[in-house]
């Protein structure tokens, strides 16, 4: 994995492992590229398309996903090109239409200069989900419960917990709250009680036998004793305290 | 059943003597039994055959042979009497003593045959017929000659003989080659050339490989795979096992859709055959070759078709497309170097091993070799499965082969490729049928649907139909299939319902062309198809429904009313019994009828009934 390919992003010569994609060697080089379905713990998965760029191999110019697509030799890409900001927008223009009164899609949507849907009004929607899939694939992939994922398909699909009953394998980690880009998971700690609606599930907190803070929901941290075999008085005091 | 074959002598011996059966000279019915041929009772006619057979005691004289899809499903049940190549039609139970009494003494019955339109008079042999005689089916031909639930049949016409010459008498890289020569392209609706892809597949890093058979053809209306895959099981098998062998894989997966069950069993019952042969699992045909192969059956989503989509599901996983920036043929099937064809392109290696490139590459045109499989349906008489050289023109399929337009109507536009091809109008019925010219023209090849559209269609209600069935199909991943095909068929909707704005047009085509470059796999770039096609060539009907608020066709709801021109209704009664919202009154004999608009539910069934033309759509 060490050779190395140079490659030209935004006129500038880079180089690069091989290996690595459009979207990390750009963020390597502080060349900002706009996401929402992408977080570098997760694989990419390509749902959003806003980290779309242009790239020109021999003749032919295209626009690709740069959090999927591999760098190559002598690959020129262009990550604001007139073509790829006419796409962001529409993806904006699209993603405001669903979530109309979602900040974070507002703002984003704002600073391509879409402030307002083009759209008629009947067609704008309350959404906050975006189906990005981050919650699941986090579930999965990072905290390898998979206690929720994708359900139905088209414009119906959703991340929702099984048979749409209580997500019960859900260890209340919060990791797909952490991970959601427009924030349309809500978690509540309050009482000694965590609760995560969307997945309709409840959690009871521990409490730090020390500084007595409700630290962590007792399922995540029995999840974490049992999968690395820690004594059963390991998590009684917080890290805070230890 | 014969003994397990061991080299390739031994399928030649078994060959000569099952021909010698064909030949033996026995008199043959063909009776389809098709999917197509089935609903109009072509089981109880074949039922029907076997027992008039044994109760005469004729069996040595005449053989009937069940078979698979004939194609002219238009007059199903169909049959094929040999000698004479005779074409029977709309056969019922009530006809079969007739053909077989007739058949054996060589005469024929004039009153099933097919009548030529143009003259009015008997057409005896199946050549003969208009429907057949412009077709050119290398491919789909053997299917009248053959049981498909018997092995013994493929073999006696020569089936599993260039399965033999590829693993005795070439090496991989030859395969190859001659695929390659013989230009063959993807016959699924990609186009992409067969050996080229074999040959990166081939070339692709690692020992495991996978080979598949896309068989999950879930455009509406197109049945072109299921008739092959139905109606010869074996020719695919042979064409995977060849595969196989030239890319270097000894695991194959047909991925078929559930709702095929006769595809599914003959496919079945054809694996079990072959193994049992030895033309399956070890040592194939005493060449040393390996091969084993599994069923999978789709669970009904359209974009399982799609390769990278088809691939997640074997996987037992999500139907979800995945972008191919590394390509299949590098990391497929649990990431592993898998190749993956249409049905209809594997049945087509046989013929090319067996053939050679050269007789290929002379039928079709240049870079688009050989024929390809139509399901010709919607508003033309002759509906069925068609099978022409490419490069043929729109108009010999629609006109010769199809017979021209139902009830002498008006052509208006023909979409190819399924639901994300383009709708073509009559200026381009001269267009050649070819993946470059369609493409050009805005459609596409697809897996081969060819709908037929008259002036009784409106352009834009069947972009929304189309869009409708889009946004149901669409897997969801992505943003810009997802939420941009809902958008658009939410604007087609409101122009069909006279709430279309002028503006509407130019969203739409900042849509389609968002989807085209940003959209992660085929069903989401190529959906605007419908809607781009359909403003490029009967733009004064989006007008006409912007502007004017009015459905040239007669189609939109919102935009029609009907009414009775009193001067043509003579009071028959007809429409009166048939509204199926009592909206139309009786007055008596002679006395025009009386519609009431506010309980019309314009459903158009007194328009349809009206002989008199005395029903107006405005």
């Amino acid at each position: 994995m060490s050779e190395s390919v140079t490659l030209t992003i935004n006129g500038q010569k880079y180089s690069a492992k091989k290996g690595k994609t459009i979207l990390q060697v750009a963020s390597d080089n502080g060349i900002k590229i706009p996401t929402l379905c992408h977080h570098e713990e997760i694989e990419p998965y390509g749902a959003c398309r806003l980290c779309i760029v242009e790239i020109t191999r021999g003749t032919r110019t295209r626009i690709v996903t740069s959090c999927l697509y591999p760098v190559e030799d002598g690959l020129v890409v262009q990550t604001d090109s007139p073509a790829v900001v006419r796409n962001r927008k529409m993806l904006l223009d699209l993603l405001l239409t669903r979530c109309s009164e979602n900040e974070v899609i507002r703002d984003l949507a704002g600073q391509y200069g879409v402030k307002t849907s083009s759209f008629r009004e009947e067609y704008w929607e309350k959404h906050d989900c975006i189906v990005c899939g981050l919650c699941v694939r986090a579930c999965e992939q990072v905290v390898g419960v998979s206690a929720i994922s994708l359900v139905d398909r088209g414009i119906h699909k959703e991340p929702k917990p099984p048979y749409l009953e209580k997500a019960r394998d859900c260890i209340g980690c919060g990791s797909c709250y952490y991970v959601c880009p427009t924030h349309a998971i809500n978690m509540e700690d309050k009482n000694g009680v965590r609760r995560i609606d969307r997945w309709k599930v409840e959690f009871k907190l521990k409490k730090c036998s020390k500084c007595g803070i409700e630290w962590a929901p007792v399922a995540q941290l029995e999840y974490i004793r049992k999968k690395w075999n820690l004594p059963a008085d390991f998590f009684d005091i917080c890290p805070n305290c230890k | 059943m014969p003994s397990k074959l061991k080299s390739p002598q031994d399928l030649e011996k078994l060959q000569q003597m099952l021909s010698k059966n064909l030949d033996a000279g026995k008199s043959r019915i063909s009776v389809c039994n098709g999917t197509a041929c089935r609903p109009y009772g072509s089981n109880p006619v074949a039922e029907a055959f076997k027992a008039e057979l044994e109760k005469r005691g004729v069996g040595n004289q005449l053989e009937l042979k069940v078979t698979g899809c004939h194609g002219f499903c238009e007059r199903g049940p169909v049959a094929i009497v040999e000698p004479g190549n005779l074409f029977y039609q709309k056969i019922k139970v009530e006809d079969v003593p007739e053909i077989v009494e007739k058949t054996l003494k060589g005469e024929t019955v004039g009153r099933l045959l097919f009548k030529a339109a143009e003259t009015g008079k008997e057409v005896a042999g199946q050549n003969e017929v208009p429907f057949y005689r412009n077709q050119t089916r290398i491919v789909l031909g053997n299917n009248v000659r053959i049981d498909p639930t018997s092995i013994e049949d493929y073999i006696a016409i020569g089936g599993y003989s260039a399965l033999s010459k590829a693993l005795h008498t070439m090496q991989p890289d030859q395969i190859i080659d001659v695929i390659k020569q013989s230009g063959l392209r993807g016959r699924g609706g990609g186009g992409f050339p067969t050996g080229l892809k074999w040959e990166t597949c081939r070339k692709a890093h690692g020992d495991i490989k996978y080979v598949i058979v896309n068989a999950d053809e879930g455009d509406p209306g197109a049945y072109a795979n299921e008739g092959l895959l139905s109606g010869n099981p074996h020719s695919v098998l042979e064409g995977l096992i060849i595969g196989a062998f030239a890319i270097g894989a000894h695991q194959g997966y047909v991925y078929v859709r559930n709702e095929y069950p006769l595809a599914l069993k003959n496919i079945n019952i054809a694996m079990q055959q072959a193994e049992k042969l030895g033309l399956l699992g070890k040592d194939i045909l005493g060449s040393g070759f390996d091969f084993s192969v599994r069923i999978n059956r789709g669970g009904g989503a359209f974009v399982c078709g799609e390769s990278t989509a088809l691939m997640a599901s074997l996987e037992g996983k999500t139907g979800e497309p995945r972008a191919k920036y590394i390509h299949t043929v590098e990391k497929g099937l649990w990431d592993r170097p898998s190749d993956l064809n249409n049905v209809e392109t594997w049945a087509n290696i046989p013929l090319i091993i067996s053939k050679g490139p050269e007789w290929f590459n002379s039928i079709g045109s240049k870079g688009n070799t050989g024929t390809k499989i139509f399901s010709l349906t919607g508003k033309v008489n002759n509906t069925g499965l068609v099978e022409v050289p490419m490069g043929i023109k729109l108009r010999d399929i629609i006109f010769d082969i199809g017979g021209g337009i139902r009830g002498n109507k008006k052509f208006k536009a023909v979409q190819t490729g399924g639901p994300s091809g383009g709708c073509l109008p009559e200026k381009l019925l001269d267009l050649a049928v070819d993946f470059d010219e369609l493409t050009k023209a805005g459609s596409m090849m697809g897996s081969g649907g060819m709908i037929v559209m008259d002036e009784d269609n409106c352009m834009v209600d069947v972009a929304r139909y189309f869009l409708t069935f889009l946004e149901e199909e669409s897997c969801g991943k992505c943003v810009p299939c997802r939420e941009g095909v809902k958008r658009m068929k939410q604007i087609l909707t409101d122009i069909t319902e006279g709430k279309g704005r002028e503006s509407d047009l130019d969203l739409l085509k900042e849509l389609s062309a968002h989807l085209k470059d940003s959209a992660l796999c085929a069903l989401g770039s190529s959906a605007p198809n419908p809607v781009l096609t359909t403003i490029k060539y009967f733009l004064d009907e989006y007008e006409a429904h912007i502007k004017q608020k009015k459905c040239p066709a007669g189609v939109c709801k919102s935009l029609i009313k009907f009414s009775i021109i009193k001067e043509k209704c003579p009071g028959c009664g007809m429409c009166v019994k048939v509204c199926p919202a009592h909206a139309i009154t009786d007055m008596g004999k002679k006395k025009p009828v009386i519609l009431d608009q506010s309980k019309c539910i314009k459903c158009r069934t007194c328009y349809d009934v009206c002989r008199m033309g005395a029903v107006k759509i405005e």
